[in-house]
């Protein structure tokens, strides 16, 4: 299981890597969106992983932590999910604009010249 | 504790003033005027009030707690000196707002100008009464941010604009130095409050940061007074309105260098070096201005010059120090800001009757305006120091201070003669000014007829030369208790006995004084047409011209040195900036974790997980592939992406996280759905791009490759290693005992966001929104690529008509499906405090919901039907969290504090309530809203052009 998330975290990184130094800003786009996949589940990872553990509590009293999935890496990539989502939208709006604008879809809105 | 309240309405009212002004429409000259001068006479109402309370060196604090744990309190001190220095603020204030309703024509926008003023007035008072040295500089900047706003007042003038800009950065830069130069003041006194630093004196001159403390000191009192080095702005700052000019750079603004000269001297000064750096440059700048003022030809720039001289005067004596030449030094700033305000106001009307300043030109005037002119030349004769005018008696101060005062140093024997000598030139200028403006032949070539101007408009000039008048004749009856207070308050208790007597006798002052008039008549009258017809400044100006240095410092500063490292340091491309942080990135973790062994041991894969393999076999192929096709196949990207999406959200259901599978999945659909109307906005690329086989990209493909196989291994084994070693305590377990008993629910993730973490939700609602907005303004002026553009309209519709056809049974179904989806959203968002759900789930349904709504039928149809404002829903999203945040402070508690219980409903029984539903709410409504925005705003992009191309082709036809 371990192994098996953390070369998933790795090849999606990777490929989002690989995609973000493109120069066309699509790529970028998709990359960022691969990449905020890997960071995702890494966070995630960083509360060790609990298969089939109940995710919500029984009313009142105390409970024990051990038996729970951490909560605190689920919110912050509750967060994350979001905000991957808005900084896409943003980035989707201007690449649709510098293509109108620039008449290409190079990343520096000119073709390299050499 | 009237007194204190009475001190703060003092430093309030002209600002609730200026707020008031800035509201009035623009060409509401006299209720401008009235509002303005009723200030003025409130505030010295209250100094009349306050006046019993000063004398005999005592003073009123007032302290108004603010940022107590820093030292940063709101304290306000009035003592004899700031008293006297508030009258001349507010009183030459008054005068000058008068004089404003007759100078300014009736098309310029008066609310800024006296909006300004008050502020002004404000910030002055600030400065002269703050008790704390911290807000005495922070008033101290706002005069300078004020002065720079008038001195731009006709923004349409380059030379304003630069004037306005050469007295900012000055000032300002200087304010900072005195900044530095009061925390450390403070921190060698031990309190911020200006009664305990003034008590430090001793201590704080034995320190070794003295040196420091009294550089950065001076640089802050001599840029705002403009003193030598920086004197250049003043003669530049010139561009302002006059009354601006005769208010702010000559008898309040630029004194606040020597006021603090002056009220700093128990703290810093009586050491050498203090007299040294302070009667030096004093001294500089007295000789300098005075000859520089004798060769302009602009009547402004004579008078700014002028003044320049006589704050180095003042600034000199500051630096002797002696109780004599600081009574002196009160006695001349008086005398000055009344003697130079009126005739800053005589320079206007003289350049608003007969439309010019420039000496050469002006001739006779006196023919004419008798009345102005007399004004002014009894003003003139007290800038020359005449007898029985105000000048004579601090002039001959200053004399006498030069002359008796002598510790033995090169300096002080030089004083007196370099003090006779400006004498000379001050009275050469003054001479020069009444001869060539009112006497001689009736000039010819004015722009205007002259005449004398509206009563109400000489009547400042008048009460001011009528000061003078009384102060030169009757000195200790007009002025001599004031200037025993204030004196007394800058001096101490043991004030040396001084008598303020037109004849002293034959004493070396009154010599002295007689030598510089003589002296200074014979100068201007010898080589009188030389100087008259000469060119403008002096030939040693031309040569210092600071203010030629100055922009030159300024171009190299703002353009030149950032370009050099523009040139230097930037990278060229996004790619290699992204590639560089990329390696910074990879460096910084290896940096980081190149000392830890790795002893993980090797995991074990068990047959029950052989599924889960699967799965992300699935979606490591779906990665590698979107990666893979991505730059000429992006529909095919797009679905790989959203593959591996979709594996990612499988994975969190497996390990246990259903909010961010619901989330993750709901989140992928409306990306997908962004993407893809993006897409139609991209023209198609399938043509090979040129170059990009050949050696060199190649090359740089195969770099990039080993950085994203670094990036990936090195994610893998840091993954790896954290999962394999077992868990810590974590912050996590203290959510998970505490979110039923303080949030009220058994969904610890949702309790987190909305209750626990609510502030950081706060925060990423907003961001939300600002990005919702901006994509919105983006595409308000959006140009699509030219081949995106549509087809010609009849193979579009039949196109169209084919797809409706094809498309029927799936938008009767997505119209059939908005109502469930709505029950589903509300569901997601009820159920959310205790089962996986919640706001954003619920915010991304409903948006998710719309959408389909657009995509069954066309936008038009779809608007018919539905009323969807988004930015409304935004709003009042931002706006209920915040009110909700708000809302604990009215119980007490910090914000965002979230009370929490259970209601019982009849019929669906008990439900969670907590004012985290109800933030939650606000989280729910602004998700809505930004999602609905961005999408309706890049589908709406159709509707927008489709008109326009429609219109190029009628033209088309039609020619």
């Amino acid at each position: 299981m371990e192994l098996i998330l953390a070369l998933a975290i790795g090849i999606l990184v990777g490929s989002g890597v690989w995609l973000l130094l493109r120069p066309r800003s699509y790529q970028v786009i998709i990359g960022l969106c691969l990449l905020a996949y890997g960071v995702n589940l890494f966070i995630f990872a960083m509360g060790r992983l609990y298969v089939g553990a109940a995710p919500i509590m029984p009313k009142g009293g105390f409970v024990d932590p051990t038996a729970y999935a951490d909560p605190l890496p689920q919110a912050l990539v509750l967060t994350a999910i979001v905000i991957s989502f808005a900084t896409t939208a943003l980035f989707l709006v201007l690449m649709i604009a510098a293509r109108g604008a620039t008449g290409t879809d190079h990343v520096d809105g000119k073709e390299r010249h050499s | 504790m009237v007194e204190q309240n009475l001190l703060l309405l003092l430093v309030l009212t002209p600002f609730v003033s200026a707020a008031l002004a800035a509201t009035l429409p623009i060409g509401a000259r006299n209720a401008e005027a009235w509002l303005a001068g009723l200030t003025m006479i409130v505030a010295l109402v209250i100094l009349a009030v306050l006046y019993p309370a000063v004398t005999e060196g005592q003073h009123i604090t007032g302290t108004f707690r603010w940022v107590s744990s820093i030292g940063l309190d709101l304290t306000f001190r009035i003592d004899g000196f700031s008293w006297l220095f508030m009258v001349l603020v507010v009183g030459i204030g008054f005068l000058v707002i008068l004089y404003a309703r007759y100078y300014m024509s009736p098309d310029d926008p008066v609310p800024r100008l006296y909006s300004c003023l008050l502020a002004f007035a404000g910030a002055m008072s600030g400065l002269l009464l703050s008790g704390n040295i911290i807000m005495l500089v922070v008033f101290w900047e706002l005069t300078s941010i004020v002065s720079f706003l008038l001195i731009g007042y006709w923004f349409q003038r380059q030379d304003a604009r630069d004037g306005a800009r050469m007295s900012l950065i000055v000032t300002a830069s200087g304010g900072l130095c005195l900044m530095v130069a009061m925390i450390i003041l403070g921190q060698i006194a031990g309190s911020y409050e200006l009664d305990a630093v003034l008590k430090a004196g001793p201590q704080i001159t034995s320190h070794r940061l003295y040196p420091v403390v009294l550089i950065l000191f001076v640089l802050g009192a001599f840029t705002k007074s403009a003193q030598f080095p920086f004197h250049f702005w003043l003669p530049n700052a010139m561009a302002a309105p006059t009354p601006v000019s005769a208010y702010l750079h000559s008898a309040t603004m630029v004194k606040a260098g020597v006021f603090v000269l002056l009220r700093f001297h128990p703290a810093l000064g009586g050491t050498d070096a203090w007299f040294q750096i302070v009667t030096g440059i004093g001294m500089t700048t007295l000789l300098l201005g005075a000859v520089v003022a004798l060769f302009r030809h602009d009547l402004k720039g004579l008078l700014a010059y002028s003044t320049i001289s006589h704050l180095g005067l003042i600034t000199a004596l500051a630096g002797i120090g002696s109780p004599f030449a600081l009574i002196a030094a009160v006695f001349h700033i008086v005398n000055h800001a009344v003697f130079k305000a009126s005739l800053f106001m005589a320079a206007g009307i003289i350049d608003h009757e007969t439309g010019t300043r420039d000496m050469r030109r002006l001739s006779g005037l006196a023919r004419v305006m008798p009345v102005t002119a007399t004004l002014a030349i009894i003003a003139s004769g007290a800038m020359a120091g005449v007898p029985l005018l105000n000048g004579f008696l601090s002039k001959e101060m200053f004399f006498e201070a030069t002359y008796v005062w002598n510790n033995g140093g090169s300096l002080d024997s030089f004083a007196p003669y370099v003090a006779v000598l400006a004498g000379a030139f001050s009275a050469a200028y003054s001479l020069r000014f009444i001869v060539t403006v009112f006497f001689g032949p009736p000039a010819t070539d004015l722009p205007q007829e002259p005449h004398e101007p509206p009563l109400l408009m000489r009547l400042p000039v008048a009460i001011l030369v009528a000061i003078c008048l009384a102060v030169g004749m009757f000195p200790q009856q007009v002025l001599g208790t004031w200037l025993q207070t204030a004196s007394m308050a800058v001096v101490g208790p043991e004030l040396p006995h001084f008598s303020l007597k037109i004849w002293h006798g034959v004493s070396p002052p009154l010599i002295m004084s007689l030598i510089a008039m003589s002296l200074g008549t014979l100068i201007y009258l010898l080589p009188r047409r030389l100087i008259d017809s000469g060119e403008d400044g002096t030939r040693l100006m031309r040569r210092l011209d600071f203010a030629r240095g100055f922009d030159w410092l300024l171009q190299l500063l703002t353009v030149k040195l950032p370009r050099f490292a523009l040139r230097v340091l930037s990278a060229h491309g996004l790619q290699s900036q992204l590639r560089a942080m990329v390696l910074l990135s990879l460096a910084g973790a290896w940096f980081v974790l190149r000392t830890l062994d790795w002893n993980v041991p090797m995991p074990e894969l068990g047959a029950s997980e052989l599924v889960f393999a699967l799965l992300w076999l699935v979606g490591g192929t779906c990665a590698i592939g979107a990666a893979w096709q991505a730059k000429y196949h992006r529909f095919a990207a797009l679905v790989l992406m959203g593959g591996a999406g979709l594996v990612t959200c499988a994975t969190f259901v497996w390990l246990s996280a259903p909010d961010l599978a619901v989330t993750q999945l709901l989140v992928e659909i409306a990306t997908t759905a962004l993407l893809l109307l993006g897409l139609r906005w991209l023209p198609k690329r399938d043509e090979e791009i040129p170059g990009d086989n050949n050696l060199v990209a190649r090359s740089r493909r195969s770099r990039d490759l080993l950085i994203a196989l670094a990036c990936g291994s090195g994610m893998t084994a840091l993954a790896l290693a954290v999962l394999l070693t077992a868990p810590g305590a974590s912050v996590g377990d203290w959510f998970l005992r505490n979110a039923y008993v303080e949030g009220g629910g058994t969904n610890v993730v949702n309790v987190i966001l909305v209750d626990f973490r609510a502030f950081d939700t706060f925060g990423e609602i907003t961001v939300l929104a600002i990005v919702g907005l901006t994509v919105y303004a983006l595409l308000r002026r959006f140009r699509p690529a030219p081949e995106s553009v549509e087809r010609p309209r009849p193979q579009l519709d039949a196109e169209e008509q084919a797809l409706e056809a094809y498309l029927f049974v799936p938008s009767v179904l997505m119209q059939w499906m908005f109502a469930p989806i709505i029950a589903l959203s509300a569901y997601l968002f009820f159920r959310g405090h205790d089962l996986p759900g919640g706001g954003f789930a619920a915010g991304v349904t409903l948006a998710v919901g719309l959408l389909l709504q657009y995509v069954a039928a066309n936008v038009r149809w779809v608007e018919a039907r539905i009323i969807v404002l988004p930015v409304r829903w935004m709003a009042s999203g931002l706006t209920i969290s915040a009110a909700v945040g708000a809302g604990s402070w009215i119980f007490g508690y910090p914000f965002l504090s979230a009370h929490a219980q259970y209601l019982d409903i009849p019929v669906i029984g008990k439900v969670p309530f907590s004012t985290a539903m109800l933030f939650d709410f606000g989280v729910f409504s602004l998700v809505l809203g930004a999602i609905v925005l961005m999408l309706i705003a890049i589908a709406h992009q159709s509707l927008r052009v489709a008109p326009r191309a429609r219109a190029v082709e009628t033209s088309e036809e039609t020619s």
